[in-house]
């Protein structure tokens, strides 16, 4: 982050009020919990939970050479998307290592891209140097749009009196122009936490109206506003990456299992050649799944040893409650110690714990 | 809140009840508050001999881990086994059910550079 003040989001006074704790985050100050980490966890899982998402990064897209030229940077398709579809992106550098993990909304007639927030400046120097004299321009809304996300089994009924579009009808990964309360919103099936769920882009000056009406008239049916914290753990146990923990600049798609969003079939896009490479070879370290044994929590950073030979290092870890309260984790270990079922340990505080290799995402959703 | 007037405090934000030469040992309610959902403790196994104010074990909440001090010296006698199921009972009892551990303290002299309920606040506001 090279920021050097932060930010806040339209909703920063909502969060004060609500009690929240904040800390800053990818620029800006960022609720990390309201009533508690594992209370809101629990309403994502059971019913619904609303999260502040403003600080995520939104550039809009425009031009008829928008799509070719974002095939070029990324390693999904974008040209084949069709009109309000929404999908997973990861922008990689030369050596296939991850600049970023983002998500392209195809609009009627552009395109908008969420970017993480701790990468937005970036990404978009990234972007900006990559446009060409003619056909694509990108405008920069990071901090004025905002982003609401609704998650949860019950975030359909929730939402649904609140918008002029139908949400029952529209397919998870796509989107809608519409209105929420009133106020103009694109309308996406989208999220980062295992469940269903919406994610509401609108005017940072409307971001305080949507937010107080959706509390208001849902926190009677269990709906809990959710911070940074309750996120972490969820989209975890979803087994979904998180930049700077599973994809970094060093760690490239493919060991971080995403080589379902890699299309080797387009011809040519930055970090083609060392990723397909890497596929062939096989050889590469890659993420893994770990249960621990006992109740430690495994942490970024600690050591995976497999017998007395250090093979990995943990990347994210966390308790699940939405896996029987156990420590997992995810790591980043050698190849021969990736098969399921592998015995491994974790060096916490100086003693060996154990781990087993498990398939990822640790939890998924039943409805 | 108003600390219990019968426990001392260190900076670090333990507590201390002193019972003769025993020693009962926790965080405080303000330390719990801070740290949040508490999902995991470490401690020192009953027997260690330990000293004033070193690092003796952690206590985890979700996202974070934090060291745990230990008021006073002496020697571990008990260890409250109850928070290796229900580490929360720290969170909802801090100064009863989510004790940690109790020590035979070699030092009374030590409960001098602990602090009174009323400077343990004061820490707090400042």
């Amino acid at each position: 982050m090279s920021s050097t003040t932060t930010q806040r989001t339209a909703l920063y006074d909502e969060h004060l009020r609500l009690g929240a704790r904040m800390v800053p985050f990818g620029g800006f100050e960022m609720p990390v919990q309201y009533a508690g980490i594992l209370k809101e966890h629990e309403a994502v899982r059971k019913r619904a939970g609303l999260f502040d998402l403003s600080h995520m990064g939104q550039f809009l897209l425009e031009g008829p050479d928008v799509a070719a030229w974002a095939d070029r940077l990324t390693i999904n398709a974008v040209s084949t998307m069709k009109p309000f579809q929404a999908r997973y992106n990861i922008f990689c550098n030369e050596h296939g290592g991850a600049h970023d993990d983002v998500i392209f909304y195809r609009l009627a007639d552009r395109f908008l891209l969420v970017v993480n927030a701790g990468n937005a400046q970036k990404m978009w120097g990234h972007v900006t140097a990559h446009l060409p004299n003619s056909g694509v321009t990108a405008t920069n809304l990071h901090g004025a749009r905002a982003l609401i996300a609704i998650q949860g089994p019950q975030s359909l009924a929730m939402l649904a009196p609140h918008v002029d579009i139908a949400p029952a009808d529209m397919k998870y990964y796509f989107c809608a122009e519409g209105h929420v309360d009133g106020v103009p919103a694109l309308i996406a099936r989208t999220g980062y936490t295992g469940e269903d769920g919406f994610e509401l882009f609108v005017d940072g000056a409307h971001a305080a109206h949507v937010w107080r009406r959706l509390l208001a008239d849902h926190a009677a049916d269990g709906l809990e506003p959710c911070g940074l914290g309750a996120r972490d753990v969820l989209r975890l146990e979803a087994g979904m990456p998180l930049y700077g923990h599973e994809l970094t600049e060093e760690i490239t798609p493919v060991q971080a299992g995403l080589t379902w969003a890699l299309k080797l079939a387009k011809p040519e896009f930055l970090g083609r050649a060392a990723l397909e490479q890497q596929l062939q070879a096989d050889l590469y370290p890659r993420i893994v799944g770990l249960i621990m044994r006992g109740r430690a929590p495994a942490r970024q950073g600690y050591p995976v040893f497999s017998g007395e030979r250090q093979v990995g290092r943990i990347c994210s870890g966390s308790p699940a409650p939405a896996v029987g309260n156990r420590s997992i984790a995810t790591a980043l270990v050698s190849k021969e110690c990736a098969p399921l079922g592998s015995l491994l340990t974790v060096d916490i505080r100086g003693s060996r714990h154990e781990a087993d290799v498990v398939a990822l995402p640790f939890y998924k959703r039943t409805q | 809140m108003a600390q219990p007037e019968h426990l001392l405090y260190t900076k670090e934000h333990e507590w201390v009840k002193l019972d003769g030469d025993i020693a009962t040992i926790g965080i405080t309610d303000h330390a719990q508050h801070s740290l949040g959902d508490i999902v995991y403790v470490e401690l020192p196994k009953v027997g260690r001999h330990i000293e004033q104010f070193a690092n003796i074990g952690v206590v985890e909440s979700v996202k974070a881990v934090s060291d745990l001090f230990t008021p006073v010296s002496g020697e571990v006698t008990e260890v409250n086994a109850e928070l290796d199921a229900d580490p929360a009972a720290v969170n909802r009892d801090a100064y009863g059910a989510g004790w940690f551990i109790k020590v035979k303290m070699s030092d009374p002299a030590e409960q001098k550079k602990l602090l009174s309920a009323a400077e343990y606040e004061r820490l707090n506001a400042e």
